[in-house]
C-alpha cells in the first residue's frame, strides 16, 4: 500500500484536532461526516446558506493533510471540457505543422496509397496521447498519488447534463476519455461538494454523497471562530459583536451576516480600537455586517436594543 | 439482531417520507459498522449524514431516531441479555406474562414487549386505529390465556386469598395492557404517522376545491407547496439546448482565430428556451372564487421556475392583483381581492376591455394566458373581437372552468362561443387538475 496523505484520518476527535491546528473550528457532526466520507469513499455534499464555511472547509482539509486542493467552480454553461481535460489543439497543430517536412520521409517507403495510409495510422496515437492532454481539475484529481482534496464549488450552479456527467467521477473515481481510455484514481481524492440550494439538485447524485447541512454557528463555536482568525480582539469586545450578531441573525432581514462578515466586523472594529460596543459603533459600521441598504435601514430601530443587550452580556 | 434494528429504523424514515435506496441502507449499515452503536450521539451523527439529504429530511431522522431509539434496547448489549432471555423463555414455556407479573423486572418487561411487538407485525401498522388491534396481538403472544386462566382458577377458589390473587392478577393485567398499547402507540408513530398523513394527502388532492372544509386549509397549503415543488423540480432545466448539427459559422471562426483559421473547435448553433411568462385572469366572483383561490396559491408558489407572472382580478372590472398577492400574507391578500373585486356583477365584456386598455403590453409571444372563470357572463357583450385578438397576441391561452362541460352553454355561459379560440378548455375540480394543467403549460416551454 502507497503512502496516502489520508493518514491523520484515524479518528473524529483526531479530524477536529487536526482542523483546529489549521485554524477551522469544526463541529462534532463536520468531523463526523469527514471521517465517514473517507471510511466509506464517498464524497460529501454540503449544503447550507453562503459564508459558513463550506469552501473554507474544504481548502482547510487540504491544509491539514497536507495534499493538493483542486478546485473546480461550477457556473452555467460549464462543460467536460473545462471541468475535465482537453486536448491541446494548438500544440497538436503546432506539432504536425513541424512534422510536415519529415512527412515525405515516413512516407518515403509507402509505394502504394494503402500502404501510405497503414503507415499514417500508425501515428495517429501519437496524437491523441496524454502529451497532448490539457488535465482540467477532475483529471488533475484523479492522477495525484499521494490523494487530494477535490472541490467542486457551487455544485448547484452548472446545469443538470453537468450533474449527470459528474456521477461516473463520484461513485467509481474514475474518467473515461474516449481515445485513450479509462483513467482510475490509484488514490481517491476527497470529494467535496457545495451548494447553495439555488436549484434542487437530482436525487441520483444526492444519493451517492453524503449529506452535511452547516448553518450559521452557536454563539460558542462563532467565537471560537473570529478568535482564530483574528486573535487579537479583547474577550469583552468579541462577546459582545457575537450576541449582536447572533440577534441580527434573528431579524426578518433580506441577507443575514454570515461568519466572514463577523470575522470582517472583528478586524473593522480592531482598527477603531474599540474596546467595547456601543450604538454608535455599530452604526458607523453596520455596513461591514449588511450589504442590502433596505437591510441597514430595516434593522435602524432595532439597533439600540441590540446593541444594549449585547453590552450587558460583556 | 442489530442489522434488524437498522432495517426497522429504515423503514421508520421511508413512512416518514424520507426517501431511503437500497444503496443508501448499505451504506448506512457499513457506516455503522464503523461508528458502532455504542455512543448514541455518534450514531445519530452518522445516520443524519448518511441517510437524510436535505433539511426536511434530517428534522424528519432526528424526530424518529429520539423515538425509535428510546424504545429500543441498545443493541450492543443486547445480544448476551437476549440469550439468556431467551434461554429463560424456552424453559419456561409460554407463560411469560405470569412470570413478568411475578418479578416485576422493568428490563424484562420492555424486552418482552419488545418481542412481543416484533411477533405481532407491529412494523406494519399503519392508522391509529389500528393501536388496540396490535396491543391485543401483543398480550396474546406474551401469553394472556394462561394468565386469564390462572385467573379464573383463582376465582374458583372461592376463598379470600384467591381473591386476593384474582384482584392483583386483573390489575397486572390491565397494567399490561396499558404498556402494549403504548408500545403500539409508540410504533405507530415511528412507522404509521407519516403513511397516515400521505394518505391524507392523497385524499385532499383528489377532493373538489369547492367542497374543501375550513380545517383542510392549512394542509392543503403544505400540499401546494409540495405540487409546487415538484413542478420546479420538473421544468428547472437549463435555458439553452444545444442544436447539433447546424454549425454556428461566426462563433466557430472567432473560436479558431488562434488556431489559424483552422476549424478544430465546432461551435453549433443554440436554441434559446423561452422563459416562462404566465398571464392569469380570474374571474372572483362567486362559486369560481374557491378554485381562483388555490389556483393563484399555487401559481405564487412556482415563482422559482416562472420568474415572469402577472395576475388579474375580475367580476364587474378588471384590476391589477399581482403586487397584493406578492407582497402581502397570502390568505390575507386574497380575502381582501375577493371581497373588494368579487362582489359586483360578473362582466366578460368590461373585464377584457379593462385589459385591452390598460394592460396590454403583457401579452407577448412568450406568454401562456390562462382565464379561469365560468364564462357567465349575465347576457352581456362577450367581446370576442378583443379574445380573439388576445389570443393572437400570445403563444398558447388556456380557459379553466369550474365547470362540467355538460353546463357549457347553458343559460348565460358563453364558453362555447370562447372556445374556438383557446387551445385548451379543460373543467378544473381538484388540485391534481390544477397541477396538470400547469405541468402541461410549463412543458411548452422546453
Amino acid at each position: 500500500m502507497t503512502k496516502t496523505g489520508y493518514e491523520p484520518l484515524t479518528s473524529i476527535d483526531a479530524i477536529t484536532a487536526g482542523l483546529a491546528s489549521v485554524g477551522y473550528i469544526s463541529t462534532r457532526e463536520i468531523s463526523t461526516a469527514i471521517y465517514l466520507a473517507h471510511n466509506l469513499r464517498k464524497p460529501i455534499l454540503i449544503e447550507g446558506p453562503a459564508g459558513v464555511g463550506k469552501t473554507d472547509l474544504a481548502a482547510s482539509m487540504a491544509r491539514f493533510l497536507d495534499v493538493p486542493l483542486n478546485r473546480l467552480q461550477c457556473y452555467e454553461g460549464l462543460d467536460e471540457g473545462k471541468a475535465l481535460y482537453e486536448w491541446k489543439y494548438g500544440k497538436q497543430l503546432l506539432y504536425t505543422q513541424l512534422l510536415k517536412e519529415k512527412l515525405g520521409e515516413v512516407m518515403d517507403g509507402a509505394g502504394t496509397l494503402d500502404a501510405a495510409f497503414d503507415k499514417l495510422t500508425s501515428f495517429e496515437d501519437l496524437f491523441f496521447s496524454e502529451t497532448f492532454l490539457e488535465p482540467r481539475p477532475l483529471l488533475t484529481a484523479m492522477k495525484q498519488d499521494q490523494g487530494s482534496v477535490l472541490l467542486i464549488d457551487e455544485i448547484d450552479k452548472s446545469d443538470e447534463e453537468f450533474e449527470a456527467y459528474l456521477l461516473e467521477v463520484l461513485s467509481d473515481y474514475q474518467v473515461t476519455v474516449p481515445e485513450i481510455g479509462t483513467i482510475r484514481a490509484q488514490v481517491p481524492p476527497l470529494v467535496i461538494l457545495t451548494s447553495n440550494n439555488i436549484r434542487e439538485l437530482g436525487d441520483a447524485l444526492k444519493r451517492r454523497c453524503l449529506h452535511l447541512h452547516i448553518d450559521f454557528p452557536e454563539a460558542e463555536r462563532e467565537q471560537a471562530i473570529v478568535r482564530a482568525r483574528v486573535p487579537d480582539v479583547s474577550d469583552a469586545l468579541l462577546s459582545q459583536m457575537v450576541e449582536f450578531v447572533q440577534g441580527l441573525r434573528d431579524l426578518d432581514i433580506r441577507k443575514r451576516p454570515s461568519i466572514s462578515e463577523t470575522v470582517d466586523w472583528a478586524r473593522t472594529l480592531l482598527l477603531m480600537h474599540a474596546t467595547e460596543l456601543d450604538e454608535e459603533m455599530v452604526r458607523s459600521t453596520l455596513n461591514v455586517l449588511l450589504k442590502h441598504e433596505s437591510d441597514i435601514q430595516a434593522v435602524d430601530k432595532d439597533v439600540r436594543t441590540l446593541a444594549r443587550a449585547a453590552a450587558s452580556t460583556g | 439482531m442489530a442489522e434488524q434494528v437498522l432495517t426497522d429504523f429504515i423503514r421508520a424514515l421511508r413512512s416518514a417520507d424520507v426517501r431511503v435506496s437500497t444503496g443508501e441502507a448499505i451504506d448506512a449499515a457499513e457506516a455503522v459498522k464503523l461508528i458502532g452503536y455504542s455512543d448514541r450521539q455518534r450514531l445519530s451523527d452518522t445516520l443524519r449524514c448518511v441517510l437524510a439529504k436535505s433539511p426536511a429530511e434530517k428534522l424528519a431522522h432526528d424526530r424518529l431516531f429520539d423515538l425509535y431509539f428510546s424504545r429500543q434496547a441498545i443493541p450492543q448489549s443486547a445480544p448476551e441479555e437476549q440469550q439468556s432471555e431467551e434461554s429463560e423463555a424456552s424453559s419456561d414455556g409460554p407463560g411469560d406474562l405470569l412470570d413478568l407479573l411475578e418479578t416485576g423486572d422493568e428490563t424484562a418487561i420492555a424486552m418482552a414487549m419488545e418481542r412481543a411487538g416484533q411477533e405481532a407485525g407491529l412494523q406494519e401498522i399503519r392508522f391509529s386505529t389500528q393501536v388496540s388491534y396490535y396491543a391485543q396481538q401483543m398480550m396474546k403472544s406474551l401469553g394472556i390465556e394462561r394468565l386469564e386462566r390462572e385467573m379464573m382458577d383463582a376465582f374458583r377458589e372461592r376463598t379470600d386469598d384467591g381473591q386476593a390473587r384474582a384482584e392483583e392478577l386483573i390489575e397486572g393485567r390491565k397494567d399490561m395492557f396499558g404498556r402494549a398499547r403504548e408500545h403500539a402507540k409508540q410504533a405507530f408513530e415511528t412507522y404509521g404517522a407519516g403513511a397516515t398523513l400521505a394518505f391524507r394527502e392523497d385524499v385532499l388532492a383528489e377532493t373538489a376545491l369547492t367542497a374543501l372544509d375550513v380545517r383542510d386549509l392549512n394542509r392543503m397549503q403544505a400540499l401546494v407547496q409540495k405540487i409546487a415543488k415538484r413542478l420546479a423540480v420538473k421544468h428547472s432545466r437549463r435555458r439553452r439546448k444545444k442544436n447539433r448539427g447546424q454549425l454556428d459559422v461566426r462563433k466557430t471562426l472567432r473560436a479558431n482565430a488562434g488556431f489559424d483559421g483552422v476549424p478544430f473547435d465546432l461551435a453549433w448553433k443554440q436554441t434559446k428556451r423561452d422563459r416562462a411568462k404566465i398571464v392569469a385572469v380570474c374571474d372572483v366572483s362567486g362559486s369560481v372564487a374557491r378554485v381562483v383561490r388555490f389556483f393563484l396559491m399555487l401559481l405564487y408558489s412556482l415563482n422559482e421556475v416562472v420568474p415572469d407572472i402577472e395576475s388579474y382580478a375580475f367580476s364587474g372590472r378588471l384590476e391589477d392583483v399581482g403586487d397584493t398577492l406578492e407582497t402581502e400574507d397570502f390568505a390575507q391578500a386574497m380575502d381582501k381581492i375577493i371581497n373588494s373585486i368579487g362582489m359586483s356583477s360578473t362582466d366578460y365584456g368590461q373585464s377584457l376591455s379593462d385589459l385591452r386598455m390598460n394592460h396590454w403590453n403583457v401579452l407577448d409571444r412568450r406568454t401562456t394566458l390562462i382565464i379561469l372563470g365560468d364564462g357567465r357572463s349575465n347576457y352581456g357583450d362577450p367581446r370576442l373581437d378583443l379574445f380573439r385578438e388576445a389570443a393572437a397576441r400570445v403563444k398558447r391561452v388556456i380557459w379553466l372552468t369550474p365547470e362540467g362541460e355538460s353546463l357549457w352553454g347553458s343559460g348565460d355561459s358563453e364558453l362555447p362561443r370562447y372556445r374556438p379560440h383557446c387551445h385548451t378548455m379543460k373543467q378544473v375540480t381538484t388540485i391534481k387538475d390544477l397541477e396538470r394543467i400547469l405541468d402541461e403549460a410549463l412543458s411548452r416551454y422546453q
